[in-house]
């Protein structure tokens, strides 16, 4: 298996050529069972004058589907590009559409950052769904120029008691861990639900960050004639092309049950070699442009590269190294093989390039070159089985304006108030709501799957699990460094697609800004139902105006991401979950604000104002089994003055602790912050009360937005609360932390030992899932 | 005693057998050009080894074993008494 082997083929299949095609116009082709409609495969015809070959037909039926084309979700994501101001584009190096969004942070240094989904493959096969996942991302940060540097999960499983869900957990999380941790990439982050509305349907969304010099970015733009069109990195095989095995029958009629696996099988040290091949070639200054394969592969390379450049591309598939002979034309042209790069090289780069790849042993072949023809056009065996203009495949897909009806069960929904639900009063039925909470599946402890990640490999990692966001270092020299923080509240979008997308910005917002960094740039994940639903797409219509328009009034760019349509248990939708990622900058990470306190008498502030704010809350659903109302109102103005007291205050030294308020409220910030160092606290919440006009169970469990627990060293009391008071951030002090008591004391209410907190905090995953690794 | 092997699909990515090929390269040995690594199950089996007992084990081979997903069971057999007292 050296890189000289020369391609062969036992293939006795008849070539469907371009002029066979011309000469056999009727002849018919599955076009449906590859997920074509009628209208899409007459719109191909029209497009090309004749019928397509099978291997055209291949890449238009995996380009055009919904992963690859957004042909649903097109018409709303432009909202993003026509809501930015002259200031957000101010730090945008490179915007949606590219691989990754990149980001100048100042220094001469860019980050590159994006979070993807690969929900589907992780319920097939977990492990490897999971691992490819990070392994995909991870790529498309290569591809910008970057090294990666950090990953970053959103998970999203079943009912925690369903036996299938432990199926499910055990297979991802061991993946995610399997590719990460041998990539070397520290997993700085991220966030766990578990809920049964995704039962059938997991949510396996991965972020990466990578960080680059300004000088080493790189687009994937196939520009200037006679450059070399080169593959590098794993052989081409049989790997997620189930549904191209129709093609390979040579009667397309003969259909028949595929043979060919759906999924794919990842090798991260290949990656990791990739990584530093990759690495070393753009610093040698030898490749022109370059691209990831992914999602349709080779057919998704040739057409964007080309289609992004100035011309055409000419190609010989027989060049492609394959792992298996077997494979017919339009199997290579589809299959989602990993660990594979392409990259457009001059013909003066290329003996440099071949020997930069020979040195990292990656097996390298060159398929072609851009030509000016505006075509894209691919041989095999001699013959010609693609001829086409590669922006009707990559990039002027079919786009879709589908039906749009608010869903008639949502008045109903949202006229069914939390607030109607009985509230505890008594000390006792506080105490065992809070308990109940800090133990419930998803608000416990991550630390059975985060402690299988490695946290600090790299030696950068200044955040991580638990704390609020994850932080790296990017300069060592400075301390500058970025935080990235991830949300999403899926009971929230039920309730409202629009408020939620916008909270779970607020709330990746303000965990950006409770770490100290100032946030810069978004990412999003938008995870729905089924387009063809049309009160799913009312769900995705509303959610990414609302985020787009959030966006605007944050001032935070989104720079690229990704939409997973058809998520659904059986029939049903999973719970909108539009997850967003949100980057911010710090100038030496030094300066970090941890989440938890560790030093006794400092004084405790909650930033922000709590209203009766419960519907969708963890505590109705915790200890109601209830969803219905509105989820709490968006606060932006508030969430931006947040942010810039935070930052103010962390400047001037102020700030000891910070942690941000979100799903549990106040009671789930206090036992966590608690939790973070084993230091207690004593807390009284009349203040509070009086003030907001709140009972106490409001006063813990409301999840009002814009609020965040401090502390503050005495001697700064009075500075802290000058600089509250001028930036019109409400602050209430709330209480002292108390070193000696080891309990968390909510005074004239309960208190509970540090010990009990933690063992209600840390016991649920292990005693569902086995016991933790390394705890 | 009852043998199961169990080989990852033919049409997947097999990092383990990738590796061992190389290493075998490094070696170098050129005898070979390729490399997959499977597993092989001994299934200790109370009394005689029956057609049942072997219907039992393909059972347990495709439910437990092996992850049909991205492997195939590609044999169940009883074992050679030269294999059984290896």
């Amino acid at each position: 298996m050296t890189s000289d082997a020369t391609p062969t083929s036992t293939s006795t299949v008849h070539v469907d050529s371009v002029e066979r095609a011309a000469a056999t116009p009727d002849r018919e082709q599955p076009y449906a069972a590859l997920g074509l409609t009628d209208g899409e495969y007459a719109e191909i015809r029209a497009l090309l004058g004749r019928r397509p070959t099978s291997g055209e037909l291949a890449m238009y039926s995996v380009m055009w589907s919904e992963h690859c084309s957004y042909k649903s979700s097109k018409k709303y994501l432009r909202r993003f590009g026509d809501k930015v101001t002259p200031k957000m584009r101010e730090h945008l190096m490179v915007g949606m559409g590219q691989n990754a969004g990149v980001v100048d942070i100042g220094r001469g240094w860019a980050v590159t950052f994006k979070v993807e989904s690969h929900n589907h493959p992780s319920y097939i096969e977990p492990f490897q769904g999971a691992a490819t996942g990070v392994g995909g991302i991870v790529r498309d940060i290569i591809a910008m120029g970057a090294r990666p540097v950090a990953v970053m999960d959103q998970l999203r499983f079943g009912d925690l008691a369903d036996p299938d869900t432990l199926r499910v957990v055990h297979g991802v999380v061991a993946g995610i861990a399997h590719y990460g941790n041998c990539l070397g990439l520290p997993n700085i982050g991220g966030e766990t639900v578990f809920d049964k509305v995704y039962q059938g349907n997991p949510l396996v969304n991965a972020l990466a960050v990578g960080v680059l010099r300004h000088e080493d970015l790189r687009l994937a733009n196939a520009t200037g004639a006679g450059n070399k069109v080169v593959l590098f990195g794993a052989r081409t095989g049989g790997d997620g092309i189930g549904g191209a095995s129709i093609l390979a029958s040579d009667t397309f009629s003969a259909g028949g049950p595929t043979k060919r696996p759906a999924v794919q099988v990842g090798d991260p040290f290949a990656e990791k070699v990739l990584i530093e091949c990759c690495l070393e070639l753009f610093h040698g200054d030898l490749v022109e442009a370059i691209q990831d394969l992914g999602a349709a592969g080779i057919s998704c390379a040739t057409s964007e590269l080309a289609a992004n450049g100035d011309g055409g591309m000419r190609v010989d598939l027989d060049a492609v190294l394959l792992r298996d002979p077997t494979l017919t034309a339009e199997e290579i042209l589809m299959s989602e093989s990993q660990e594979r790069m392409m990259a457009i090289v001059t013909p003066e780069q290329l003996e440099g390039f071949l020997a930069v790849t020979a040195k990292w042993d990656v097996e390298t072949s060159v398929l072609g070159e851009v030509t000016g023809t505006g075509r894209l056009e691919i041989t095999w065996h001699g013959e010609t089985i693609v001829d086409v203009d590669p922006s009707t495949v990559a990039v002027d897909g079919p786009v879709y304006d589908r039906p749009v009806a608010r869903p008639s069960w949502i008045d109903a929904l949202q006229a069914d108030s939390a607030s109607a639900l009985p509230r505890p009063t008594e000390g006792g039925e506080l105490r065992e709501a809070l308990l109940a909470l800090l133990a419930s599946p998803s608000l416990a402890s991550p630390a059975w799957i985060t402690d299988q990640y490695d946290r600090y490999v790299l030696g950068n990692t200044a955040l991580s699990f638990p704390d609020d966001g994850g932080m790296i270092r990017v300069d060592e020299e400075s301390g500058l460094g970025v935080a990235i923080a991830t949300d999403a509240n899926g009971r929230y979008s039920l309730l409202d697609p629009r408020a939620g997308a916008q909270l779970a910005l607020s709330e990746a917002y303000r965990n950006v800004a409770v770490t100290g960094a100032s946030p810069l740039a978004v990412t999003d994940c938008l995870n729905f139902g089924a387009p063809t639903n049309p009160e799913v797409m009312w769900q995705f219509a509303e959610a990414v105006d609302g985020l787009a328009d959030a966006c605007l009034a944050l001032e935070v760019p989104v720079t690229g991401g990704n939409v997973s349509l058809y998520n659904q248990t059986g029939s049903t939708a999973i719970h909108p979950t539009p997850v967003v990622g949100v980057l911010g900058t710090i100038d030496d990470v030094a300066k970090r604000i941890p989440s938890g306190w560790q030093d006794d008498g400092l004084n405790l502030y909650l930033l922000g104002t709590t209203a009766l704010e419960l519907d969708g809350s963890a505590w109705a659903g915790v200890v109601h089994d209830h969803l219905g109302g509105r989820p709490p109102a968006v606060r932006l103005e508030a969430e931006r003055d947040l942010a810039g007291l935070l930052a103010a205050g962390n400047d001037e030294g102020l700030i000891a602790a910070a942690h941000d308020l979100g799903e549990g409220g106040l009671a789930q910030t206090l036992a966590e912050a608690v939790l973070r160092f084993g230091l207690g606290a004593r807390v009284w919440l009349g203040d509070i009360e009086e003030r907001d006009g709140v009972d106490t169970a409001t006063a813990l469990f409301s999840e009002s937005t814009a609020r965040v627990l401090v502390a503050v060293p005495r001697e700064e009391d009075v500075k802290f609360v000058g600089l509250c008071a001028g930036r019109r951030v409400p602050a209430l002090r709330i209480g002292v932390t108390d070193v000696e008591s080891g309990t968390l004391e909510v005074q004239d209410r309960f208190e509970i030992p540090i010990e009990e907190l933690r063992a209600a905090h840390e016991g649920t995953l292990p005693a569902r899932l086995g016991a933790r690794v390394g705890g | 005693m009852v043998l199961v092997e169990v080989m990852p699909k033919a049409e997947l990515l097999d990092p383990q057998g990738k590796a061992v090929a190389g290493a075998l390269h490094r070696l170098g040995s050129s005898a070979f050009d390729g490399v997959r690594v499977g597993k092989r199950f001994e299934l200790h089996v109370v009394g005689p080894v029956t057609d049942a007992v072997l219907a039992e084990a393909r059972q347990v081979a495709e439910t437990l074993l092996a992850n049909l997903v991205i492997e195939d069971v590609v044999s169940v057999r009883e074992a050679t008494d030269l294999e059984a007292r290896a």
